[in-house]
């Protein structure tokens, strides 16, 4: 564990407890939310907090993820620091709502605890819910461990409400895996956290100043509307200078450091992974072991998925004759995974780039144990020894035939 | 209440120039819901004719704080807005007393809003929720919704050889709020105006969350000359098609008791979209229309114990 900028308890709790725990702390003005599985603990521990009068929140228990969105768009145009969570299929119901939260540029932050989407209906983690929203002008960002899920929640806020960004973001963090497994990690001080997120005071709301009303929501017609939607690539495009100030204010806090990704022993490498969300632990496991035979492995751990880093991302991962991207999610119908298919898109460009396969692994819950990570870089390997070319279709792992 | 002069010099909160028909009840509506209240409202609207209409981008008609959010959720975005100012109130960061108004056309409460606005009343919200029907999904080009009349020709029940428009009866939605239990409901129309404004008033004032179903003619859909607005709306009442009444802490109460209905075909007449039912052979589906209607006034006024 890094050394610690400030007094930290350490805890062992759940992931999902510890995202509650982070609510607390933040204490939101509103929080709006529907219980699914496996988000559930989540709103339950919030209602915890709220009916013992720890947090002093308005909790707003709607009757669908729908509304939930619908009501924090509310919440937060009135001028109220909002919160909420979901799970697959609760995010797809929101679905429509994403981008008018987005559009509307409400910084709403909600912790997207990561499931398969139905059908057939499933409880497990997979990543295919939040990658369905990844083009609703949200940021994302994932989490490897409670400890990030934690942090991860507290950092957002403020990024969310940063005068430069207001978007909404989503913090995922994998179903079960991460939601329910009880892990050790540190947490800050109520006050220090109540300090490093601020007081919020937005430049236009409803209730604020309402001699100067505003209209939110209007109606554009075609002279307007692409405008609009420029800002908003602006805006995301813009987020990740202001996602890196956050999260380095955040280091000097906490003592943990963060990036847009993490490189694992991706210096001398000549193969590697790309993943995010909790298979990184067992993919950093894998490299350890396979590096201890001789075989020069590392990984790229995505953290931030929007904005996309795809500079950064080619500039870490041009020099490698080999990589091995890993989703948690299936783009059916076209090459493969998003974060396969965005990253072979960010190396198109540059002058050396290294041979790439896609790989699909997990979905439904599907276990996913270091021998398909042994799998990948073994693939990897074969194609940096002209054994064999780069597969041109996706893998995917673990799948009965 | 105020008297007609008081209520003259107080301001308009929606403005002239939006972009609503000419004889389009929907503004007259609002309007009159807007005079009702005393202290700062926050409106919003779903998604519709009004909702278009009043806040063409770079414009916007609405004098007071607005959101549209989208068709289906006006009022889980309200609830939203409420929720955050008794939040703000309560951490001392605002202090000035506010009201809170959430409209949506028959479409967008009737049919796909519904759930929104069930929940919104039974979370006990203290808001209000004004339905302005006019009886389809006019913003789109007058499709049949669950509070289009019987017989009614829309562009999705048009009168064809083997249908004679929607086959089925209206939805009775103020009855279904009355249902939630909540402290007010009403249904008004905008040619009683006082009445209107009278319950708009309560709605207001109540403590908690109020309901209120008003009677606002599209003559675009309707396909009734711009100029009979009020007189059509005002045959809707007396003809029982519209009745009059509130339900105030569980009290039925009937507004209007005229000592005999008009027949329903003074209110079918004059619109194009029932002209189908008066072709000889259809004389059926006209009985049809007047039984449903003695049917639910005679409940209605049991209800409210008038004899
Ligand atoms: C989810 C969704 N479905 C459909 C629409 C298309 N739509 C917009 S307004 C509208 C009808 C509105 O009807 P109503 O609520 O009665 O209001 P009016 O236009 O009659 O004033 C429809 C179908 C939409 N905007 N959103
Ligand atoms: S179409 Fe009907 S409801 Fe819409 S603005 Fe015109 S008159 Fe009003
Ligand atoms: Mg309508």
């Amino acid at each position: 564990m890094a050394k610690t900028a400030t007094k930290q308890k350490i805890v062992a709790m759940t992931g999902n407890a510890g995202c509650a725990l982070a609510m607390k702390q933040i204490n939101p003005d509103v929080v709006a939310a529907y219980p699914i599985t496996p988000q559930t603990t989540i709103v339950e521990e919030f209602a915890n907090y709220v009916a013992n009068g720890v947090v002093d929140t308005e909790y707003i228990n709607v009757e669908s993820e729908h509304s939930a969105m619908s009501a924090c768009i509310g919440a937060s145009a009135a001028g109220a620091r909002v919160m909420t969570s979901t799970s697959s299929q609760g995010l797809a119901l929101m679905w429509e709502e994403l981008s008018i939260a987005s559009s509307l540029r409400l910084p709403i932050v909600m912790q997207t605890v990561n499931r398969a989407l139905s059908g057939p209906i499933n409880i497990h983690c997979d990543h295919s819910d939040s990658m369905g929203a990844r083009d609703m002008g949200w940021i994302h960002l994932f989490a490897e461990t409670a400890q990030e899920a934690y942090d991860n929640t507290i950092m957002a806020i403020k990024i969310a409400e940063h005068k430069d960004v207001r978007l909404p973001v989503m913090s995922m963090h994998d179903g079960f895996i991460t939601s329910h497994a009880i892990d050790r990690f540190e947490v800050l001080d109520d006050a220090d956290v109540k300090k490093f997120v601020g007081d919020y005071m937005p430049k236009h709301s409803l209730l604020y100043n309402p001699n100067e009303p505003v209209t939110f929501g209007p109606f554009a017609m075609p002279a307007f509307y692409y405008e609009q939607r420029k800002q908003l690539r602006v805006a995301i495009d813009g987020s990740k200078d202001i996602v890196m100030k956050v999260t380095d204010d955040f280091a000097k806090l906490s003592g943990r450091q963060y990036g847009l990704f993490e490189e694992y022993r991706l210096d001398d490498a000549d193969v590697a992974i790309v993943v995010l969300g909790s298979t990184a632990g067992t993919t950093r496991y894998v490299i350890d072991a396979m590096r201890a035979q001789g075989v020069k492995v590392g990984m790229l751990k995505l953290r931030v998925f929007r904005p996309f880093p795809a500079e950064e991302i080619a500039q870490a991962l041009s020099k490698l004759k080999a990589v091995g991207v890993m989703d948690r999610s299936d783009t059916v119908g076209t090459l493969g995974g998003p974060v396969y298919v965005e990253t072979k898109a960010a190396l198109y460009n540059s002058k050396q780039r290294p041979a790439m396969q896609g790989y699909v692994y997990g979905l439904g819950g599907r276990d996913t144990g270091p021998d398909q990570i042994e799998t990948v870089i073994g693939d990897l390997v074969k194609v940096v020894k002209g054994e064999e070319s780069p597969r041109e279709a996706v893998t995917l792992l673990g799948v009965k035939e | 209440m105020a008297t007609i002069k008081e209520l003259s010099r107080k301001p308009e909160l929606l403005t002239g120039g939006h972009r609503l028909c000419a004889g389009c009840g929907a503004s007259i509506a609002v309007r009159q819901v807007l005079l009702g209240a005393n202290d700062q409202v926050i409106a919003g609207s779903a998604t519709g004719c009004l909702e278009v209409s009043t806040t063409p981008y770079p414009f916007s008609a609405w004098k007071i704080p607005f959101i549209h959010n989208a068709f289906e959720n006006s009022a889980a975005t309200m609830s939203g807005v409420e929720a955050a100012y008794q939040s703000l109130v309560r951490r001392g960061k605002i202090e000035k007393k506010m009201k809170f108004v959430a409209f949506g056309g028959d479409g967008g409460t009737y049919d796909i809003g519904l759930q929104s606005l069930s929940g919104a009343m039974e979370r006990g919200h203290d808001m209000v929720y004004v339905c302005y029907d006019n009886g389809a999904y006019m913003n789109t080009g007058i499709q049949r919704s669950g509070s289009t009349p019987f017989g009614a020709a829309t562009t999705t029940s048009p009168a064809g050889k083997v249908r004679p428009g929607k086959p089925q009866q209206r939805k009775d939605l103020t009855q279904i709020m009355a249902a939630h239990d909540i402290p007010y409901v009403a249904q008004a129309s905008i040619s009683h105006w006082k009445d209107l404004v009278k319950k708009a008033e309560k709605a207001f004032s109540v403590d908690g969350p109020a309901f209120i179903n008003v009677m606002a003619p599209c003559p675009r859909g309707w396909r009734t000359p711009n100029e009979m607005t009020i007189e059509i709306s005002k045959i809707a009442v007396q003809t029982g098609f519209w009745p009059l009444y509130e339900v105030e802490d569980g009290e039925w109460k009937l507004n209007f008791k005229p000592k005999e209905l008009k027949p329903i075909t003074d209110f079918l007449k004059p619109q194009g979209r029932f002209r189908h039912l008066f072709k000889p052979g259809n004389e059926h589906l006209l009985e049809t229309a007047q039984a449903e209607i003695d049917k639910n006034w005679s409940r209605l006024k049991k209800r409210c114990g008038v004899e």
